[in-house]
């Protein structure tokens, strides 16, 4: 059976003529399922977000209504909404689309939200690079505001809440949610250690904050809308909605497919909607979730049990594009962004383009991760310039396996996974690259690094 | 600070730019939030950020110019001297280099007569890689300040170079709304 897309988030911004204004996103239904959650009660929302079965979709796919249950609403601190739309995980590109083609739809996912959980003050921190992006939401947000959707007295309820767009300085750590408040804080994007610094406790200004992609939020809106029982249909149990998967790299056909969660594998993702391999071309392996995402080979087999029990035995292509079936594989749905890489990848160029990526990232607060990130960028620069060793290949996993779990963000994971997962399927590459360099021979054209 | 002081004296801010410091500042609970927010608002203004401006920040948002020092280093949007007329950034990261970026660099330095990392001689491109901008399924792309272009080949190149100069002599560059459904609009 073919898979086909099921657009959720972007139904309306994929129609012709469908624009960013207000008056566009009201004739599409808009602000219907705000009026609905503040006819609920605050915990009324969050139970049908619960219901929902939501998770998160900024890359580690926490359940949003559990999330919002760790709350902390008995401080008598102000309780504050932040989304995170610094987008910079390589690879993805979706909240881009929303951001710049259907700003309401995410807004009001952001008002219900701060009804839900009472929060009478919003930031959308936007990557700094999203100049225009950030005006198109102070309009949008200007808009709203006159039609009593956000701002003061919010349609009449006697709730308000104010919403401010916030740019970032072109940070990747600031992606991470502790990370991003010190950032709206106005200091260096340092992550925070947890415990203490869990944000539904200690957030934004110590205060109760809670932390939801940008794609979440537009995700929250569509819960109201079906309603949590309904909403959970959608996918499969355990990973209820829509998928937006930003495909990138070596196919025929690029681009974002909004998949039901489940409904389609991996190889209909790059064979049916990809178009398959660019011509004379065949895929040699896809970093699925985004870069930090462990990759994945053609050509190998997974089998083991998922949490229902379920065994499976599976080849990359057989993968369903769910969170759980992808994590049994070792790897994770992340942010849906997906790289392929085909033949004509020299492997060793595309860790080492990855390393520099991390490297040039790393705040530089934790040891293992500041020096190791530096040095796995450089050992593996240095197998792409002939000065590599055979030695060496063994060198980047000891490197990686002291980094990872040793750090105060999730950085260091995002650093050593690339590397403990690429050496081990590709170690027999890499050696013969470090051979052919010392050898003299004919390199492969594609330059990444 | 090791960073060198441009040769000539930055010119002052300008009174527009002064102007909504304020409002912006009173956007948060905390005044030290709107650190970011005036940086940016200096950096658009003059196009880097001077020790002047970091004491000016710092008083408005009550810090001390170290501190507003710690975040001009920290981000790497933030610049303490001046740069080109056009400020071309390719995206260096695994999705836009898998088509071609790296080729496309070295094919950008030769038209813009300018070296990465660089300033062309006669000032108008400031030419640099920059990390994933969110735009992986159209790459390589060029982010122009703040605009995004897509499908940049590297046999484009020449072309590309063209369409930039181009922007050098029109009055109206930066100033005109996107249209919607453009390439611009979307960066």
């Amino acid at each position: 059976m073919s898979a086909v897309e099921r657009p959720l988030i972007y139904a309306n911004l994929r129609k012709p003529g469908y624009t960013v204004d207000i008056d566009c996103y009201q004739k599409h239904g808009g602000y219907e399922a705000l009026k609905k959650a503040v006819a609920m009660k605050p915990e009324e929302v969050c139970k049908e977000v619960e219901t929902s079965g939501l998770r998160g979709r900024g890359g580690a796919g926490f359940p949003t209504g559990m999330k919002w249950k760790f709350l902390d609403r008995k401080s008598g601190k102000p309780i504050y909404l932040v989304v995170n739309a610094d987008e910079s995980e390589p690879g993805t590109y979706k909240d881009r689309q929303i951001i710049y083609q259907d700003p309401h739809q995410m807004l009001e996912g952001i008002a219900i939200t701060a009804w839900a959980i009472q929060a009478k003050q919003a930031f959308i921190y936007i990557r700094g690079e999203f100049i225009h992006g950030a005006k198109i939401l102070e309009n949008a947000i200007a808009e709203a505001k006159a039609k009593g959707y956000l701002g003061q007295n919010i349609l009449g309820s006697g709730y308000s809440c104010e919403v401010v767009v916030h740019r970032g300085g072109g940070c990747y750590v600031c992606g991470e949610e502790t990370g991003l408040i010190e950032s709206l804080e106005g200091k260096r994007g340092y992550p925070r250690i947890k415990p203490p610094y869990f944000p539904a406790v200690l957030g934004l200004y110590n205060c109760p904050t809670i932390v939801n992609n940008a794609e979440t939020m537009a995700q929250v809106k569509h819960v109201l809308a079906f309603g949590g029982a309904e909403f959970a249909k959608i996918g499969i149990p355990g990973d209820s909605g829509t998928h937006i998967w930003c495909v990138s790299g070596l196919v025929k056909r690029p681009g974002l497919y909004e998949i039901e969660a489940g409904k389609a594998t991996f190889g209909q993702l790059l064979y049916d909607f990809c178009g398959g391999p660019l011509d004379g071309r065949t895929f040699k392996a896809i970093i699925p979730g985004g870069s930090s995402t462990k990759i994945l080979k053609i050509g190998e087999r997974f089998k083991g049990k998922l949490p229902n029990g379920q065994e499976f035995d599976w080849a990359v292509e057989d993968i369903p594009l769910d969170s759980n079936s992808i994590a049994a594989c070792g790897t994770g749905l992340g942010t849906g962004g997906t790289i392929v890489l085909d033949d004509s990848v020299e492997m060793i160029q595309a860790l080492s383009n990855l390393n520099a990526f991390y490297a040039h990232e790393t705040c530089g607060q934790c040891t293992p991760c500041r020096e190791g990130s530096l040095w796995l960028s450089r050992v593996s620069k240095r197998i792409t310039t002939g000065g590599g060793q055979e030695s060496d290949v063994p060198l980047l996993l000891d490197i990686a396996n002291q980094v990872a779990g040793r750090t105060i963000c999730a950085h260091g994971e995002a650093v050593a996974w690339p590397v403990q997962s690429a050496v081990p399927k590709f170690k027999d590459e890499y050696v013969e690259s470090i051979r052919k360099r010392v050898k003299g021979e004919d390199l492969p054209k594609l330059k990444l690094i | 600070m090791h960073e060198t002081s441009p040769s000539a004296p930055a010119r002052a801010l300008t009174p527009e730019t002064l102007a909504k410091a304020p409002a912006i500042v009173g956007l948060y609970p905390q005044k030290r939030s709107a650190t970011m927010p005036l940086l940016h608002l200096v950096q658009e203004d003059r196009g880097y950020i001077t020790q002047e401006d970091m004491t000016w920040v710092a008083e408005l948002v009550g810090v001390t110019p170290m501190q507003v020092l710690e975040v001009v280093t920290f981000y790497p949007m933030y610049r303490q001297s001046p740069i080109g007329r056009r400020h071309v950034r390719v995206c260096r990261t695994l999705s836009c280099a898998l088509r071609g970026s790296y080729a496309l660099m070295s094919e950008l330095e030769k038209s813009l007569n300018c070296a990465r990392g660089e300033t062309s001689p006669d000032g108008n491109f400031t030419l640099g890689f920059v990390e994933c901008v969110a735009d992986c399924g159209c790459g390589p792309v060029v982010h122009v300040d703040g605009s995004m272009h897509e499908n940049v080949k590297p046999e484009d190149a020449a072309a590309f170079t063209q369409k930039l100069k181009a922007t050098l002599t029109d009055p109206t560059y930066g100033q005109k709304t996107p249209v919607p459904g453009t390439p611009e609009w979307n960066g």
